[in-house]
């Protein structure tokens, strides 16, 4: 059940196999590439497997949409491959499973899901959100971060039910059929991850960034542009999206924020290091980020822009100590929102 | 029974004085789940000078005086076991002095933990002091006199191995320095000179009242940092333990093993605290430490927790304010541990003991252990939680922390700061010409009996 | 008893007698007294013994309750979350059944049959509540935009109404529109609720409400923060709903107003925030900010501020029932020694209750040739031509 779309005849008349040509922490030259992804797709062992930082760049880098990357992860659980420590596999399914608290709630558009960030709640407010109906919690969790965990049986389990809370307690008696994600990571599990495996969605997700860019262009007269050099660190799973991207320049455009160019960014994004770390590989992380955050700090840019609160929570810090301003992207935009600039 | 209120009273002045029900009912008592037993007054000295006048009558009219801190050793030692005075010593909480070069800070015996840490962060920041986890409130003699532990006792020992001399005034009213200060105006350590404070330290103040005390200092760096180790089987812990404390980079090594919240069932957890003055030196005790467990983190079977700043920030307290969060787990406002004080080798079978006598009897646990030196001891505690207004949860924790004394002797283990029963079961596996000497100590320091009785008594 | 199912749940861990910084004791009555009784847990435990009667609320026992000051410190430390926030109420509840029980000392049955008899603690006539306002050139509040609200202590007490001048003529200055009720004004009652006197408490409330409606009052200024909270939120659930601000509040919003002398006046100034307007309320940055905008002042901090400030001791009737006394150990002593080892002149209020119990204890520990207690807007108005 849940059977992954991956045709391994498109892998073999590949001939760039750009998913570990561009790997940014494997390298290979372009016959030990083929090798090694012949390797995976045939279930044999590879460096790839117990190398993989799983910052999941590999899918966007396929051509051919062929799921390398969840691809790997499916290896890695089949040959009990584990990225990060067993008892921190374990502890975290556990932190993460669903409480079954979940009661029925009339909601209406827009529904903002929040994931399993009740701490953000309070991001969701007028005037840049109106009147938004907001779903959060362990039972509404989208689970996508077992990809970095080798347990797509987790997300296999988690997932379809997920799917049906969000739809039988919430949208369907509510006469709604589009969820805003908040969070990049849902709007890829539904729009990505699950048509990949196979795992019927009811409704339709929309990105958060798309709401907040139709918002600002309704508000265009109460922006107070922030003429402002900004950072934008791109999470790991904009990956699975990158179709999204364009929103992100959309918002910068409508706020005045100047999304400046540097080295680790869109195609070339790093990961935020946290998941290095909890792969125990601890000096990996320390350069990831140290390269990410120096490669902003060039720029000169005032702001470093969030999309993922996870991101946020592992380099804000940092970025501060840089002397830049730790934000997340849909902050930054109430922010800009006269009325609210005034608040300071 | 003399006019002990008109004698205290001419000693401290009337306000300091107190035999109305009130005092007598809360001073019964401390959080834990002994029993209360009823002083017939308590005293507050401001002074030196107070507690030997306070310590005089007592022995003329041959009625018991028990010292008491914060009251926070939850097993029950500064009740009046038999009836007398209490001694509330936390008037005299000054701080007389800080010694910057030879790192030791000297106070009174009711200064608290909180009040010298704030003191020595306003005054001298680069300093700081081994803190327990106990509440702030808690007294900085109390602490060291019943060899209590905290943050630094991985690089420094017990508590007590960081006292640097006293000030007590004897249960026969003489005012004795010991240490260096007995001989020199400072107070930087307790060697050349014949060590007199092991008689009282361990003593549950039965051999006199502690009026000052000077502990060591050690460097504050101004950059901290924790790594939260975790596996699952307790059989891999000494040696984790011996790897980690190997390194000798850590100030702290506190394991906690919690069956709440859900997640955190089954899983052994491991502080390991470290500070430097860089950020390069931090990076480089991390990986050191790191390095130590590799075996375990390369066969997957241990590692550090990816925990991004601000939620390190509860590993990073000192005192640990969660702790006390423990106290409200049966809606009931009361815990009580056994602290055993074993070797580290014994970790495993301590902890199958405690799994043991929480799942039998079933009481609300936690379990831990703050290494002490270079591994050569360990602080394991079992704290069993109760709702104090729950008489049967009351005694299904008293039956925990009985079972849980006894099996520790058994294993080889010492209850610290142990509650008078346990006090009973130690003495029946000591060395009897231990508790020979012991007895004999206390019949030439407190001939009238006097001080704190009903503690380190045979049956 | 309301909250005796919490009492037990009290761990005595004495999170509650210091503030966040640890730096000394920090509720009133432990500080003054130093009994464990007089601490929040001892108050916890000693309730839940009366409650099971083993304690009878004998002399000492009433004085022990009544000798909390209401400063709230406990609340904002104790380390049980799910208690935390009713502690107060608690000891405030414990208050409300020895009233209810006619047991309270006679200072507190004093001050409390005066609110009754006079409409104010201190049992002077009505018809001096106003003698503060003569040649102050304050109006009777008809169609102003602000009802302002003196209370007890700006209405009667020396001090309170010197204060109470100096504000008035302040917001005049400023072009605050306001206008006082009058000799009707009664007491806002903040101190009957913090002694447990519920009922009291209502028939004042009401008193003020009645006219408050019939004035169709919609913005109200406080003098004292004991007010400001009482009218902010306790006279909602009354039917009492305004726009309630501390003056400091509309000072600091009207500063633009103000032509500051030069050279300007210098001063090293302290701040103590009062607990009705800080701690329970939240609001800290009105007088700093009024500070920090004076030209020639320099504030310097205490070690104990915003949130951990230390009670000046005259909350939960205590300026007028004196529990704590003002021996050397009373809040309002250390609090001065605190505010003098700052190295500031001046130690600077926003509260009329405050002001006198400060303004005593520098008094009787002959700190007043060293540092001098002022009220914030005696402070700006040396500032300003």
């Amino acid at each position: 059940m849940y059977a992954l779309n991956f045709d391994p005849d498109v892998c073999e008349s590949c001939e760039t196999c750009d998913c570990l040509m561009k790997c940014q922490y494997l390298a290979f030259d372009l016959e030990a590439a083929k090798i090694e992804k012949a390797r995976i797709n045939r279930g044999e062992d590879s460096r790839v497997l117990t190398d993989c930082a799983t910052c999941y760049a590999c899918e966007e880098y396929c051509p051919n949409g062929n799921h390398p990357f969840y691809l790997i992860v499916e290896r890695q659980e089949e040959k009990g491959i584990l990225p990060a420590p067993g008892p921190i596999t374990r502890q975290q399914v556990l932190m993460m499973k669903p409480r079954g608290t979940i009661t029925p709630m009339k909601v209406k558009a827009p529904v903002i899901d929040m994931c399993y960030f009740p701490t953000l709640v309070g991001s969701i407010r007028a005037p840049l959100y109106e009147n938004p109906s907001i779903i959060v919690g362990s039972d509404v969790f989208c689970n996508i971060m077992w990809l970095h965990f080798a347990r797509n049986s987790v997300i296999r389990d988690q997932l379809p039910k997920i799917i049906d809370n969000i739809w039988h307690f919430y949208l369907k008696d509510s006469g709604v059929d589009e969820l805003v994600c908040f969070h990049d990571e849902c709007y890829a599990t539904f729009t990505h991850l699950a048509p990949a495996f196979n795992i019927p969605v009811p409704f339709k997700a929309i990105h958060v960034f798309e709401y907040i860019s139709g918002r600002l262009e309704v508000l265009k007269d109460s922006i107070k542009p922030i003429n402002a050099r900004v950072a934008y660190q791109r999470p790991c799973s904009n990956r699975l999206i990158p179709e999204t991207q364009h929103w992100v320049d959309d918002i910068f455009e409508k706020i005045g924020a100047e999304r400046v160019e540097r080295a680790y960014d869109r195609e070339n994004a790093l990961c935020c290091g946290q998941v290095l770390r909890a792969h125990q590989r601890e000096e990996m992380a320390d350069d990831v980020q140290t390269r990410n955050l120096k490669d902003m700090r060039a720029t000169g840019a005032t702001y470093c822009v969030f999309n993922c609160p996870a991101c946020m929570a592992t380099l804000a810090e940092a970025a501060a100590e840089m002397g830049m301003f730790p934000i997340h992207l849909s902050d930054l935009c109430q922010h800009v929102l006269v009325g609210n600039a005034s608040k300071g | 029974m003399p006019d002990l209120l008109k004698i205290l009273s001419d000693i401290v002045g009337s306000e300091f004085v107190s035999d109305a029900p009130e005092e007598k009912y809360i001073y019964a008592m401390d959080p834990g789940t002994m029993p209360p037993c009823e002083p017939d007054i308590v005293v507050m000295p401001g002074s030196t000078d107070e507690v030997q006048k306070i310590v005089h009558a007592a022995n003329t009219h041959r009625v018991p005086l028990v010292p008491l801190g914060a009251g926070l050793v939850l097993s029950g030692l500064s009740r009046a076991l038999k009836g007398g005075i209490i001694l509330d010593m936390k008037r005299m909480n000054r701080i007389l002095e800080v010694n910057e070069i030879s790192r030791y800070a000297l106070v009174e015996a009711g200064a608290s933990q909180g009040m010298l840490q704030a003191y020595l962060r306003k005054h001298f920041p680069h300093l700081k002091h081994s803190v327990p986890d106990a509440p702030p409130a808690a007294t900085v003699a109390g602490n060291v006199s019943i060899h209590g532990s905290g943050h630094m006792s991985h690089a420094g020992g017990f508590h007590s191995d960081m006292l640097n001399g006293l000030e007590v005034v004897l249960p026969t009213g003489e005012v004795a320095r010991i240490g260096s200060c007995a001989t020199s105006p400072y107070w930087f350590a307790r060697a050349p000179l014949p060590d007199l404070s092991g008689l009282f330290l361990g003593w549950a103040g039965t051999t006199g009242v502690i009026t000052r005390l000077a502990i060591k200092l050690y460097p504050n760096y101004p950059l901290n940092d924790v790594g939260v180790f975790v596996c699952e089987d307790a059989a891999i812990m000494p040696d984790v333990l011996y790897q980690i404390t190997g390194t000798q980079l850590a100030e702290d090594v506190t394991a906690w093993m919690t069956p709440k919240p859900d997640w955190a069932a089954g899983f052994l957890h491991c502080n390991v605290n470290y500070a430097a003055k860089t950020k390069q030196e931090l990076i480089w005790k991390r990986n050191l430490i790191r390095s130590a467990v590799e075996k375990y983190i390369n066969a997957k079977t241990g590692g550090f927790l990816p925990l991004p700043g601000m939620m390190k920030q509860r590993f990073l307290e000192v005192p640990a304010r969660q702790l006390s969060l423990f106290a409200d787990v049966r809606k009931g406002g009361g815990f009580e541990y056994v602290g055993a004080i074993m070797p580290v080798q014994l970790f495993p079978e301590a902890y199958d003991l405690g799994l043991d006598i929480a799942g039998r009897l079933g009481v609300s646990y936690s379990m831990g252990c703050r290494i002490i030196g270079v591994n050569h001891s360990m602080m394991f505690f079992y704290a069993y939680a109760f709702n104090r207004a729950d008489a049967d949860d009351i005694a299904r924790a008293q039956s925990a922390l009985e079972e849980t004394n006894k099996h520790v002797v058994a294993m080889g283990g010492i209850p610290w700061k142990a509650e008078a029963p346990a006090q009973k079961e130690i003495i029946r596996r000591m060395d009897p010409n231990m508790f020979d000497m012991m007895r004999r100590v206390r019949s030439v320091l407190d001939p009238n009996g006097i001080m704190n009785p009903g503690n380190w008594e045979e049956d | 008893m309301e909250y005796a199912e919490i009492l037990h749940r009290c761990f005595r861990c004495g999170y509650c007698k210091l503030p966040g910084n640890y730096i000394d004791f920090n509720c009133p009555a432990y500080a003054a007294f130093r009994f464990e009784t007089y601490s929040p847990g001892g108050r916890m435990w000693l309730l839940r013994a009366w409650q099971e009667k083993k304690l009878e609320p004998s002399r000492r026992f009433q004085e022990i309750l009544f000798a909390c000051t209401a400063c709230g410190n406990c609340v904002e430390q104790c380390a049980l979350p799910k208690i935390k926030d009713q502690l107060l109420a608690a000891f405030t509840a414990g208050k409300a059944a020895l009233v209810d029980e006619g047991r309270v000392p006679p200072p507190v049955r004093d001050s409390l049959t005066h609110l009754q008899k006079y409409g104010n603690p201190y049992g002077l006539a009505r018809k001096k509540r106003t003698d503060w306002a003569e040649d102050a050139g304050v109006e009777t509040f008809s169609g102003h935009e602000f009802l302002f609200f003196p209370g007890d202590v700006g209405a009667y007490d020396s001090r309170g109404q010197e204060i109470a001048r100096s504000v008035a003529r302040l917001l005049k200055r400023l072009g605050v529109s306001f206008g006082i009720l009058g000799n009707s004004e009664v007491s806002d009652g903040n101190e009957a609720l913090a002694m447990g006197e519920n009922e009291l408490f209502r028939l004042l409330a009401e008193e003020n409400i009645a006219q408050f409606k019939t004035l169709n009052v919609k913005k109200i200024i406080a003098l004292s923060p004991h007010g400001f909270h009482a009218l902010k939120n306790e006279y909602p659930g009354l039917g009492g709903a305004y726009q309630v601000f501390h003056y400091t509040q509309i000072l600091a919003d009207h500063a633009g107003g103000l032509s500051f002398r030069t050279p300007p006046t210098k001063m090293t100034v302290t701040y103590h925030d009062p607990c009705y307007l800080g701690r329970h309320n939240r609001e800290y940055g009105s007088a700093r900010k009024m500070l920090a905008g004076l030209p020639g002042v320099k504030l310097r901090e205490m070690d104990r501020t915003m949130k951990n400030a230390l009670c000046c001791g005259g909350g939960g009737g205590n300026l007028f029932t004196d529990i704590l006394g003002n021996g050397p150990e009373s809040p309002a002593r250390i609090r001065a020694a605190e505010a003098l080892d700052t190295g500031a002149a001046f130690l600077v209020v926003s509260c009329p209750a405050c002001a006198v119990m400060l303004g005593d204890a520098v008094k009787s520990a002959n700190l007043d040739k060293r540092i001098q207690v002022k009220e914030i807007s005696e402070i700006i108005t040396e500032c300003i031509v």
